[in-house]
């Protein structure tokens, strides 16, 4: 008989940070598949250089910070990060367009606040804002989707102009590239061309499909369905999911059916751009998000906000990651002040 | 694996014997692995008299008796050794008829370990019972107050493991409803549900006793669904009584579910207001076992000298109910289920969500003391207080948190010593049930934590009573020293006037001096009264916060005054 000391609870549900990190990962994969399947080897590649650059600098700040390495490492929160950042960045965007935004989400969002569990921001949506900013020409580097070209660029072509800027024989930078149908369709309403005749252009046309933008809606659908799988096993909360998407839903059906040719379809937003990716893998990132309930149905519905105005009539294309950013400012303030009634209080006042 | 929160599907179906009434649910919750079968299979074995028994003074929450008995008197089995006239306290008794050895301090069960008065018996295996004069069927005569007095004369307290006094409890009378909590949630723990199954009668009896004290109009015997024998005995004993004031209710088997205010709140839907009592809803809440104790007081007037201890978990050899004399070495009793394993590794009192670690065997079995659970290191989540994950918000301990506070939140605080923000996260309604650190991804012991800032901030308090009694003395140090200087003064000036006036006079000045200086001295200490009635406080150029804190601090300094007061 030992007479172990411990302290109470000494039974446990035995979950672990790293599980939950590994099935939000795990969850990452159909909709990342898809996406490398409609922008081809350019997502893939993007994918390899944010892993090694985010593992690396995590690697190296904790050095630097005499942490243990192999724990921090291993608990996936970096991977999942540099997946987000990966699938967010332009397909054709240069080696170290990616590299820059993965080490300012790792060292300067994520471990200059205190690692993982301290960060303010969303590490990924901080980095992927400052290349945004600093350099919007290469931000625009995509390209259009399978569909509406019949073939990928090849592994060797996509390879050098990650790495080398060199672009295949006769061709500039422009005849690879192409621009998003969130971006495309918003040019043309500055250019008073209303919604209809863009989604029916002889060029632009191709980036449509019957209710999101080609590709796009696939891989949105993709990740509704992991994220409606997380829910089911717990490992995100539902209410910033659905309130982001209800109110984004309400809000982008009022302006559409108020005038539908200058305003796309609330089918629209929920199914292009990065609506599902934030949904349920951007805005459930339980460290920068709101954590009482209330907090959560308010955070959702800001992000919502944010994104449709940003979306509609701000200067980017999408406006998730400043939505995100711009809601996690506010989240100690939610957070004081959607306290719930404990126990007891109810019965007072 | 357990889930969580969710109370489980189809349990609706197994509550065969629940009536119409609609339970209502309480925030969050566990649903747990039980292992109650390790336990529960066998009667309620008595534990043989052993040569000596620790009687510790303070074995309930409130203060400790003064003790009646002297070192080397005989004492009979059931005579009282110690007592106090303080309204929150309990006697003890003596479990067997023997001779006072000592009275010294003794190794107590508690989680630091500490020692305690206690008084030690030495049997003389005569089994001999002080005079009883059992009141029985007559309490049906007997007002409150002597019916109070008779099961607080017996020391008996809450034996859910609060071991809260149980006449104060029911102080208040005319309260609608007696909810007698049979839940046991705990795991491991079966001592209530053998005790109902071998004793419902008695418990019956002893519940009809509590509603005579405080009136009530009904009692509903609470017993969650993983019990059917309890629930089945409890239900033959209740149709022999069939005045229809018993009623058992099976609740869903869910932890926290067997803590008073989480069950008032399921069966009555009520919630028990902050800073209020059960009463304030027109409930009281009692332990089975506490209704047994009271019906063997009344009609066998016996006090509380034994009780049913669940002595489980792998490392011991037979587990099984035990009924064990207060104050029997753990020793003696883990040597009666034949010894513990080779790989016994930990001896925890209580269930594994709540109770704590002892670090030996050799303490007495308090009035607390409803299990001793001993476990092999595969059998519990080792103790994890080295390295734990940071905290990632995924707010999965909001989800099961039954008092509705945000656990993540107040770690932060915390751990982080801000006892301040703590508290304004309510740190302070915390129950300590374990179900957030259960749930915890990051496995941090937040339970701990929670308790540490709590007793910091305890601390802070006393300190600042300290200092304030401190400084109070001071100052009034500082106004005695100059009272006796004028007075000095005083006394000169009328010497040297007496001095310079004629011998003849000097008597009638010398009087007139005399009250003079008498007028004065009552004029000052009436005065000193005055000024002493307003506590000088540094109360100047403070915010709106600082002074609310100050508030809150004097009404809870007040509070305790009260206390100390009764």
């Amino acid at each position: 008989m030992l007479f172990r000391k411990a302290s109470s609870p000494f039974i446990s549900a035995q979950a672990s940070v790293h599980s939950i990190m590994y099935q939000v990962l795990y969850a990452l994969i159909p909709g990342t598949l898809a996406a490398i399947y409609f922008f081809g080897w350019g997502i893939l590649i993007n994918l390899l250089i944010a892993a090694i650059i985010c593992l690396l600098s995590e690697a190296f700040v904790l050095k630097l910070r005499n942490r243990p390495i192999k724990a921090s490492l291993t608990d996936g929160s970096a991977l999942i990060t540099a997946c987000l950042l990966a699938l967010a960045l332009p397909p054709l965007a240069p080696w170290w367009l990616t590299a820059i935004a993965s080490i300012f989400a790792i060292v300067i969002a994520k471990q200059l606040y205190g690692g993982l569990g301290f960060n303010v921001f969303n590490p990924a949506m901080v980095g992927y804002i400052v290349v945004m900013i600093s350099f919007p020409r290469e931000m625009t580097f995509w390209v259009a989707p399978l569909g509406a070209v019949d073939h990928w660029l090849s592994f060797s072509d996509t390879f050098s102009i990650i790495f080398s800027g060199a672009l295949p024989d006769q061709s500039s930078i422009d005849s690879v590239t192409m621009a998003t149908p969130m971006d495309t369709l918003k040019t043309q309403i500055a250019l008073e061309n209303d919604i209809e005749s863009t989604r029916h252009h002889k060029v632009y046309g191709a980036l449509f499909n019957n209710f999101g933008g080609k590709g796009w809606q696939w891989i949105n659908l993709l990740f509704l369905l992991s994220g409606l799988w997380m829910i089911k096993q717990k490992i995100i909360d539902w209410r910033i999911p659905v309130s982001f998407l209800l109110t984004l839903l309400f809000i982008a059906n009022f302006f559409a059916v108020s005038d539908y040719a200058s305003y796309p379809s609330a089918l629209f937003h929920l199914f292009s751009g990065g609506t599902m990716l934030c949904a349920f893998f951007i805005a459930t990132d339980p460290i920068s998000a709101s954590t009482t309930p209330k907090g959560r149905w308010i955070y959702g519905m800001g992000i919502a906000v944010l994104v449709y105005c940003i979306r509609t009539w701000g200067g980017y294309p999408d406006g998730i990651a400043f939505a995100i950013v711009l809601m996690n400012i506010t989240v100690p303030l939610l957070d004081y002040y959607t306290q719930p009634k404990t126990y007891g209080k109810s019965e007072v006042e | 694996m357990a889930g969580t929160q969710r109370w489980p599907r189809g349990t609706q179906g197994k509550l065969a014997l629940m009536e119409s009434t609609k339970l209502k649910h309480f925030h969050g919750g566990l649903c747990l692995d039980y292992h109650k079968d390790i336990s529960r299979q066998t009667a309620i074995v008595v534990c043989p008299a052993q040569s000596r028994y620790v009687i510790p003074l303070q074995q309930h929450i409130g203060a400790a008796g003064k003790v009646t008995v002297e070192q080397g008197q005989r004492v009979l089995k059931g005579q009282m050794l110690a007592t106090t006239k303080k309204l929150i306290s309990a006697p003890v008794h003596s479990p067997v008829s023997g001779t006072v050895v000592e009275i010294t301090k003794h190794a107590v069960p508690h989680p630091s370990g500490m020692e305690a008065d206690c008084i030690i018996i030495e049997n003389d295996f005569q089994d001999e019972w002080v005079e009883r004069k059992p009141v029985a069927q007559n309490y049906h005569q007997m007002n409150s107050h002597d019916l109070r007095n008779i099961v607080r004369d017996a020391g008996i307290v809450g034996l859910g493991g609060a071991v809260f006094p149980a006449a104060i409890k029911q102080t208040e009378i005319n309260i609608n409803t007696l909810i007698l909590n049979g839940v046991e949630c705990e795991p491991y723990i079966t001592c209530d549900d053998r005790l109902m199954q071998e004793r419902a009668r008695e418990i019956i009896s002893g519940a009809d006793i509590i509603g005579h004290i405080i009136k009530a109009r009904e009692c509903i015997i609470a017993i969650e669904d993983n019990k059917p024998e309890a629930i089945a005995a409890m239900q033959v004993a209740i149709n022999e009584d069939n005045t229809g004031f018993f009623r058992v209710q099976v609740i869903p088997t869910l932890y926290p579910s067997g803590s008073e205010k989480q069950l008032i709140q399921i069966i009555t839907g009520k919630e028990v207001p902050i800073n209020g009592l059960p009463a304030d809803i027109d409930t009281l809440c009692q332990n089975v076992g506490t209704a047994y104790a009271i019906h063997k007081a009344v009609f066998e007037d016996e006090p509380l000298i034994s009780r049913i201890v669940t002595i489980t978990g792998k490392g011991i050899k037979q587990p099984q109910n035990m009924e064990v004399a207060i104050g029997t070495y753990i020793a003696d009793c883990i040597e009666q289920c034949g010894g513990y394993n080779d790989d016994a590794s930990c001896m925890i009192m209580g269930g594994p969500m709540m109770g704590f670690t002892i670090n030996s065997d050799q303490l007495p079995v308090v009035k607390a003391c409803n299990c001793l659970l001993v476990t092999t290191s595969d059998e519990i989540y080792p103790a994890n207080t080295e390295a734990h994950m940071p905290c990632i918000r995924c707010g999965r301990c909001v989800e099961v948190c039954p008092a509705k506070l945000l656990p993540q939140q107040l770690y932060w605080y915390a751990s982080t010593n801000n006892s301040e923000r703590a508290a304004e996260y309510h740190l302070f309604d915390c129950i300590e049930c374990g179900c957030c650190s259960y749930v915890c991804p990051s496995q941090i012991p937040l339970v701990q934590y929670y308790r540490s800032a709590k007793s910091e901030i305890w601390a802070l308090e006393a300190d600042r009573k300290k200092s304030n009694a401190a400084r109070q003395r001071h100052e009034a140090r500082l106004f005695r020293l100059e009272q006796q200087k004028r007075e000095r003064d005083e006394k000169l000036r009328i010497k040297r006037e007496m001095l310079n006036k004629k011998k003849g006079k000097t008597e009638e000045i010398e009087i007139d001096a005399k009250k003079a200086a008498i007028a004065e001295a009552l004029a000052r200490v009436k005065k000193k009264k005055e000024t002493q009635a307003i506590t000088p406080k540094n109360t100047d150029h403070l915010s709106a916060e600082q002074e609310r804190q100050i508030k809150e601090a004097d009404r809870r300094r007040q509070m305790l005054k009260d206390e100390n007061h009764e």
